[in-house]
């Protein structure tokens, strides 16, 4: 702000409070030939009248004190334009102050558990507490407060990934986010063809649909869709392509659903979180998001044997 | 006083029953909206009754529309009887109605359909602001065109107030409403980022300090003392209080942004205005409160003058706890939390509508040639529901709104926080419960009074006489 805003700021200001004081000192002066205390003023509006009482003493001292606590303030804080305060208060440093001396007293812990692989790390029952909240606090919006998704955020709790559900994986796809791209076919495919690939991919998770509807979509599949979803729609890690066969659907699984998504396409987008919560907190998140399948892994596993 | 003045009080009629019938309007969709926070289904899954556009118009309704009719009924009766003289250009006066009523009918139709410029209180799109300045300058016209005629040589304090009132939002209003229209229900403000955030607060807050507060006190400088039957406390007090609430008050809007973008002069000026404005607040709680000693024994007969009283005891709690709450320290944990609206509506329901009911009810007897409301008893009901109303209304949400603030900033050894916002809200469901049976109960107040003024003001049938006089 340049130095005549800043006078002009720090001189209005003044000048109001300061003018509140006059007002109430020279309403309060005594004058000669008015009435006295306990006397109306003499005037008269449809039958009102006004006493010519003093101001309540009480209400006096409150307004001076409020006004000399105003002028005391301007003075220790920034308010009379450029004029930063005698405190050198601000904001700002007062947040990075506070940021500060948190990370001071909890990045020892956090580092520790930097440490720890992520698989023990998701059962250490006090890590997945601190987990716990921070997931509450900053994914719970979009994946739903036990992971188990939205339409359009996937759920994460049932060990099907569409990125790798590796421990690094996960941790990538927290760190540095991942962007999803599935292109909209409609112009390349038609209506009749995405009708067909529609078809083919409701049955792939096992469910009836028309016949020559589904061969023709497996030949419009192989041609179109295979480069990513692979030829058996099984999917692509390594480009997010999701698994069309295992009845696992983000953006839903309903004939519609699926029409629309080869139709229009789709873009899923999660944030990466290495600059807001940093590379420690990411780990823990990493571990936490890896034990809300940890069930579901030891059943598979199980059954594998 | 020459009692061959022919005063107009048509205007003065109108806009008293549709003070009445906004009024009921208004806080139903209030209680419809404080019930659809518990059960979200309540908007039936239509865009029109979603909570999003129903909340403004809430505010719309009960503040522009109940308030705004209540203090254009009170203020062209002031004025007249005020300044002894009928008012000025009477047609132009009746434009001022129809033309209010044209901005709430409009207000009603598109806030619904989600046409709105999302500015809190200054929602209404372009043409309907153009609207509103024409009929709020015609406002101006009228009552200072009164005012220049009067036949008494002072100013009557109740004036004051009521003109600081119309030149303020005169000003707010064009200022804040400054935008480019793109199509006939879109514009865009003139202004950007941290500088449309100040202009937006400058005029939200003195929104409240002008026409919620300033108007209202022109209310109150007549109707206390009128039903009182006193002269008012002290003229010097009302000088000072005057002078120094109209020019504090201009300053505070900021302190509705601290630990915002908004330059941290601006954060301290608002604050230090905003505790500089206690006092000159309270000022007019005590000229108002004082005119009634030496009759306080009036208030155990008289259910208007309780709700006059009432209203300054409010008034009182919500002028304390404004500059309290805008004390940066203490503002970090009220801000955003439903201690803003506990506070709103200490002001809003305990002090503006408690005002308005006193005054209505001291207005509708005279304007229909009664003695007294069709019946005191109910005055009497309705005081003691609406004041149970108020006091579970604004209970509950003191302790939802610090509950809030306790639970967003609780922080666990490892920097974490406790709670997830989520859970906060599960917490503050048993609030909103309460907060809801305060709703009911001010409505049903409402009804009462529509009720009441329904029958003060029907046609009295050939044969029925009234009785009403005998009641009392």
């Amino acid at each position: 702000m340049s130095s005549f805003w800043s006078w002009y700021i720090a001189i209005i200001s003044l000048a109001n409070i300061l003018a509140c004081v006059w007002l109430i000192r020279w309403t309060a002066k005594k004058r000669p030939g008015e009435a006295a205390e306990h006397e109306t003023t003499g005037h008269e509006w449809d039958g009102l009248r006004e006493y010519n009482n003093p101001m309540p003493r009480w209400w006096l001292w409150l307004f001076y004190i409020s006004i000399v606590f105003g002028l005391i303030y301007l003075v220790l804080y920034p308010g009379l334009g450029n004029f930063q305060g005698v405190l050198g208060w601000s904001q700002y440093s007062a947040w990075e102050d506070e940021v500060e001396r948190v990370e001071e007293q909890v990045s020892p812990l956090f580092a520790s558990y930097a440490e720890m692989p992520i698989p023990e790390l998701a059962e250490n029952d006090e890590a997945m507490q601190t987990g716990r909240r921070l997931f509450g606090n900053n994914c719970a919006v979009c994946h739903g407060a036990d992971g188990g998704g939205r339409p359009g955020f996937p759920n994460i709790a049932n060990n099907v990934w569409q990125w790798g559900g590796e421990p690094d994986e996960i941790r990538k796809s927290v760190m540095d986010g991942r962007q999803a791209v599935m292109p909209p076919m409609g112009a390349a495919l038609g209506e009749d063809g995405v009708e067909e690939v529609a078809a083919y991919v409701f049955s792939l998770s096992g469910r009836d649909a028309p016949e020559d509807l589904v061969s023709r979509g497996a030949e419009r599949f192989a041609a179109q869709c295979a480069a990513c979803h692979g030829p058996d729609g099984q999917g692509n890690k390594a480009l997010g392509a999701p698994n069309l066969t295992d009845d696992n659907w983000t953006y839903g699984g309903g004939l519609e659903a699926i029409k629309t998504s080869i139709r229009d396409g789709r873009r899923g987008r999660m944030p990466a979180q290495k600059e807001l919560l940093g590379e420690d907190r990411v780990h823990v998140l990493a571990a936490y998001v890896y034990s809300l399948s940890a069930h579901e892994r030891e059943q598979e596993a199980g059954s594998d044997d | 006083m020459d009692s061959a003045i022919k005063y107009n009080e048509n205007v003065v009629r109108q806009f008293a029953l549709m003070t009445v019938v906004w009024g009921v309007v208004g806080m139903a969709v209030g209680v419809l909206i404080a019930a659809q926070l518990i059960w979200p289904a309540l908007n039936f899954d239509v865009p029109w009754l979603s909570y999003g556009r129903l909340r403004p118009l809430h505010t719309n309704a009960v503040i522009f529309a109940f308030g705004g009719s209540a203090l254009f009924a009170t203020s062209y009766w002031v004025v007249q009887r005020t300044c002894h003289t009928p008012l000025f250009l009477p047609r132009l006066a009746s434009f001022t109605f129809w033309g209010w009523q044209t901005v709430i009918v409009l207000a009603a139709i598109t806030l619904p359909l989600g046409i709105t410029q999302s500015k809190e209180y200054a929602e209404l799109e372009w043409p309907i602001a153009v609207l509103i300045a024409v009929v709020w300058i015609s406002y101006a016209i009228v009552f200072f065109g009164t005012i220049v005629k009067r036949n008494v040589k002072h100013i009557y304090v109740a004036n004051w107030f009521y003109g600081a009132f119309i030149i303020t939002i005169a000003v707010l209003h064009i200022v804040n409403n400054l935008a480019i229209p793109v199509s006939l229900t879109k514009s865009y403000p003139v202004y950007a980022g941290a500088v449309d955030a100040m202009v937006q607060w400058w005029y939200g807050h003195n929104a409240v300090g002008f026409f919620l507060t300033a108007g209202f006190l022109g209310m109150m400088y007549y109707f206390i003392p009128k039903q009182a039957n006193r002269p008012i406390y002290s003229y010097r007090l009302s000088i000072v209080h005057f002078w120094a609430l109209i020019s504090t008050y201009m300053w505070a809007g900021p302190h509705h942004l601290h630990y915002t973008a908004l330059p941290e002069w601006a954060q301290s000026l608002g604050m230090v205005f905003s505790l500089i404005l206690l006092a000159p607040s309270w000022g007019g709680m005590i000229n108002g409160i004082m005119t009634l000693s030496g009759a306080w024994h009036k208030l155990r007969t008289d259910p208007i003058l309780k709700f006059l009283i009432v209203s300054l005891s409010f008034y009182g709690m919500a002028t304390f706890e404004g500059p309290m709450m805008s004390i940066k320290t203490v503002n970090a944990l009220s801000h955003y939390t439903d201690w803003t609206i506990g506070h709103v509506h200490a002001g809003a329901l305990g002090w503006v509508a408690f005002i308005t009911f006193g005054a209505i009810y001291a207005l509708i007897p005279k304007l229909y040639g009664r003695e007294v409301m069709h019946s005191v008893k109910a005055i009497e009901l309705h005081f003691w529901i609406a004041t149970i109303g108020v006091v579970l209304y604004i209970a509950a949400m003191w302790i939802a709104g610090v509950m809030q603030g306790l639970m967003w900033r609780a922080v666990n050894p490892d920097g974490t926080l406790t709670y997830t916002f989520i859970e906060s809200l599960v917490a503050t469901y048993p609030y909103y419960m309460v907060r809801l049976l305060g709703g009911i109960l001010f409505l049903i107040g409402m009804l009462i009074m529509a009720w009441n003024v329904w029958m003060t003001t029907r046609p009295v049938k050939a044969g029925e006489t009234v009785t009403a006089a005998q009641e009392a």
